[in-house]
């Protein structure tokens, strides 16, 4: 196991040097510089200006000098918030992405494992097909229609929840359910498949032929087996959730990542987009790797492979 | 699993209790709460780049700035004509070049330090300082030497126009007599600033220090830095140091980025905003109509307009360019397109600038412009090269552009083809002239027309039209040191005249600023340039107030 954790921790630097050596020569050819702007200013306050960030120095010099911050941790200024530097805007952004991440995660493997077994136990009768047929939506309708939806109902009209901030308890439960809703639609689908696979094995067959009831037919019998394919969906399905989202952000003024990742290109914010990308990459790795490690660890047939 | 399950279980169950519990029966709206307070909700549209004067270039930062740091003079509400603000009182020279400045003796820092001369001696200095690179230094540059030692040109700083006579007595010496002195000096970039705070956290004459930041920030204005979350909200409170306290009735205001405006909309309808920064298009005409206790609508000083590239044939032909421009009917395109009660714009500086009102106008004329093109060789469109019309991707340009190319399709039987590209390609197109016909727009940066005509110099930054004309640059240079103001109007009559003569640009209608208000807002007069002095802002309730979920 620790021979794995530590192949794979080496294996991350080439992985991030990779992705940082062509998001910046990408970024670098796109036209368009971070300090453009309508309004012109001189010629000579431009060049004081890029002479400050280092971007008067040959392309190879400025990558240079990224990497060798990069390497001390320091991903620079930001060059459109002049004040803050990347790492403070992505460590104020994180938890509060971090945290809607967590409970859209938490609404969505509650609210659809219960729908997906449900589902797999009423197998084609209306118990399968309403909540199959809300799982069908809930992959189909996108989050600038579930957002506005929703604030309309409950913000508007019953007046439970603020149409929009970050301030109080009651802020986080609207923008759980708009961006849990796509993978609650998805992991009832997943739980159906896999539980119906499994409720039609035999050890299943004697367990109910011994006597046991429905609930621990599912509880004890089914649900480890049948989750299985949730198991594996649930690793990337973190990595996307905790790096927000620019439109739940947007609809409900949430102050967290998704903002930075897609206005950084809009931006030209140069360090913002290098900083969002590599941040993104650390995460996907370090998600795969507990991934792996928890597939080790559930199985001990892989850890002798 | 199980574990997570149950966790999970919990965490939802805990959130939409907590959510419920709370919130059943009507509740008290924030406005309503904030109201009792005094504490005013502003949406402020995006988040501020940063809130050192001299480094920040938005209106919305302006917006916030405005209430934490005032300048030697401030700004009355109603028509922000200028007022004593540092400055208690101040002499002109009879040639208007040199002003003298008396500083009231109360006026304090945050911190406790008195406001001097001298602070405004630094904060001009930084500004002009090369290495600081501010973008909008050349606001001073109407004052003596103040360009030569921001380009490096200068070095000895006693020279440039700015004397400390002693420590409440601060004279600035201008190149010309600037009848928009004053008001200029409502620009954030004449705010002063706290130097050695600044050189507290970091190199004082480069960008990026943190010395803006709550709990750092010094400044002189009504209201001081509570709290600054990015992306989330800017708090400011009250200032117990500010000289004129006792006008000041808001105990604080928080401004919230709210960039969506779908979204802005929403929260001012559940009762969490005072006013907000705009209003979604669509919603426009319903609100107007059925909502006229919270609609707010104003003039707003900026044009919309496309540019020529004047450097390439068709265009290089004026009689082409005015065709183009005359045959555009812009009656249709404010009531069928914008929609948001847009002024038409038949000349380039908004009406109503500063006393100046253009006297030329365009005219809406198809015979004309049928003629003008068939005498620069196309007579019905014939042989009309195709032409490019460039705007940034957005779908309001979108929707403009397309009705001017069904208009010259129609009227002139020319083709032009729509492009559109991202906002920093689109900025690089056009300051390259890599373009034919491409959208601009203007916003003034203070009340005066120059600030519309002077762009349009030969090789003026903001020109990129490639249109150069040796009498309209001389036109301009008159108007600058025109003896009296009447002079200065005329010769920027004569200006645009030969502006919309030579038609380097096509106006297209003049700005109008829209955006939702609460009836409880008071001392919030509409403004030529959306400024609000926040001293004078207060919050009412009557019984009339409707309340917020309407």
């Amino acid at each position: 196991m620790l021979r794995l954790i530590t192949k794979r921790l080496f294996e991350t630097i080439p992985v991030l040097f990779i992705v940082a050596t062509l998001t910046f020569f990408m970024m670098k050819r796109a036209p368009g510089g971070p300090f453009d702007s309508e309004k012109q200013t001189t010629p000579e306050i431009r060049a004081q200006i890029e002479a400050q960030y280092g971007l008067d120095k040959p392309v190879w010099q400025q990558y240079l000098d990224y990497l060798g911050h990069l390497a001390q941790g320091d991903l620079g200024p930001s060059f459109k918030y002049a004040g803050w530097s990347v790492n403070e805007l992505l460590w104020s952004a994180f938890p509060v992405s971090l945290e809607l991440g967590l409970y859209a995660l938490a609404f969505a493997l509650t609210f659809g494992l219960i729908a997906g077994i449900i589902a797999a136990l009423r197998k084609n009768t209306w118990g399968d097909y309403v909540p199959m047929s809300f799982a069908t939506f809930g992959i189909c309708l996108p989050t600038f229609v579930t957002g506005p939806l929703l604030l309309l109902v409950f913000a508007s009209w019953l007046t439970w929840f603020n149409a929009s901030g970050w301030e109080q308890p009651r802020d986080r439960v609207l923008p759980a359910i708009t961006l849990g809703l796509y993978y609650t639609a998805y992991v009832a689908r997943l739980t159906r498949g896999g539980m119906l696979e499994i409720l039609s094995q035999d050890f299943i067959r004697t367990a109910r032929a011994k006597g046991a009831s429905e609930w621990r037919v599912v509880w004890r019998h089914s649900l480890r087996g049948g989750l299985l394919s949730v198991v594996s969906f649930i690793g990337p399905a973190i990595s996307g959730l905790v790096t927000g989202s620019l439109v739940v952000e947007s609809i409900y003024q949430i102050p967290g990542l998704g903002k930075f990742f897609v206005m950084a290109g809009f931006n030209r914010d140069y360090t913002m987009v290098m900083g969002t990308v590599l941040f993104y990459a650390v995460l996907i790795i370090v998600m795969n790797l507990l991934v792996d490690i928890v597939q080790v660890w559930l199985n001990p047939k892989l850890r002798f492979e | 699993m199980k574990p997570v399950a149950q966790i999970s279980a919990w965490l939802l169950a805990a959130g939409v209790a907590g959510g419920l519990t709370t919130s059943c029966g009507p509740r008290e709206t924030r406005v309503e709460w904030a109201n009792r307070h005094q504490i005013l909700l502003k949406g402020s549209g995006s988040e501020p780049k940063d809130l050192d004067p001299h480094v920040a270039t938005g209106v919305t930062e302006h917006h916030i700035i405005m209430a934490l740091l005032e300048g030697l003079v401030a700004e009355d509400p109603v028509d922000l004509h200028p007022v004593p603000g540092v400055a208690e009182r101040w002499d002109i020279s009879p040639d208007g070049k040199v002003y003298t400045f008396h500083l009231r003796a109360n006026a304090k820092w945050s911190n406790g330090d008195p406001v001097t001369a001298r602070d405004f001696f630094e904060t001009y200095k930084r500004i002009l300082t090369p290495t600081l690179a501010s973008e909008y230094a050349y606001m001073h540059f109407v004052v003596k030497n103040a360009e030569a030692y921001n380009a490096g040109k200068l070095t000895d700083f006693a020279q440039v126009g700015y004397r400390v006579v002693d420590d409440h007595t601060l004279e600035i010496t201008l190149e010309n007599a600037t009848p928009y002195f004053l008001p200029l000096l409502n620009h954030m970039s004449w705010f002063p600033v706290h130097l050695p705070t600044i050189a507290k956290y970091g190199p004082a004459y480069q960008r990026g220090s943190k010395w803006t930041r709550a709990g750092r920030f010094v400044g002189n204005g009504p209201f001081t830095l509570e709290k600054w979350r990015v992306n989330d909200v800017i708090i400011v409170k009250k200032s117990p140091t500010y000289w004129d306290q006792a006008t000041v009735r808001l105990n604080e205001i928080r401004f919230y980025p709210i960039e969506d405006n779908n979204s802005e909309e929403r929260a001012f309808r559940a009762g969490q905003l005072h006013v907000t920064e705009t209003l979604p298009l669509a919603k426009i005409e319903t609100y107007r109509r059925n909502r006229p206790d919270v609609f707010s609508f104003g003039p707003y000083l900026g044009t919309y307009f496309y540019r020529f590239n004047t450097t390439k044939p068709p265009l290089n032909d004026k009689r082409v360019r005015r065709a183009l421009a005359i045959a555009i009917d812009r009656e249709s395109l404010a009531a069928n397109v914008t929609r948001g009660g847009q002024t038409p714009a038949y000349h380039f500086t908004p009406p109503g600038t500063a006393g100046y009102d253009c006297r030329t106008k365009l005219p809406a004329d198809i015979a004309e412009a049928r003629r003008l093109l068939a005498e620069a060789g196309y007579p019905n469109g014939k042989g009309f090269p195709r032409m490019e019309l460039l705007f940034n991707t957005s779908e309001g340009h979108k929707a403009i552009a397309e009705a001017l190319q069904q208009m010259w399709k129609r009227q002139l039987n020319i083709e032009v083809e729509l492009v559109n590209e991202e906002w920093k390609v689109f900025l690089d197109s056009t300051q390259s002239l890599n373009y034919q016909i491409a959208r601009g727009s203007w916003i003034a940066d203070y009340v005066d027309p120059n600030s519309f005509l002077d762009m349009w110099l030969t090789g003026g930054g903001n020109n990129e039209t490639g249109w150069a004309n040796k009498e309209y640059d001389a036109l301009i240079a008159a108007a600058a040191s025109a003896p009296g103001p009447q002079q200065r109007l005329e010769f920027f009559q004569q200006a645009e005249a030969l502006l919309l003569d030579e038609m380097p640009i096509i106006p297209i209608y003049f700005y109008t600023r829209v955006c939702l208000k609460r009836p409880e807002l008071k001392g919030w007069h509409s403004t030529l340039l959306d400024n609000h002095p926040y001293k004078h802002v207060y919050l009412e309730t009557t019984a009339t107030t409707t309340n917020g979920h309407q």
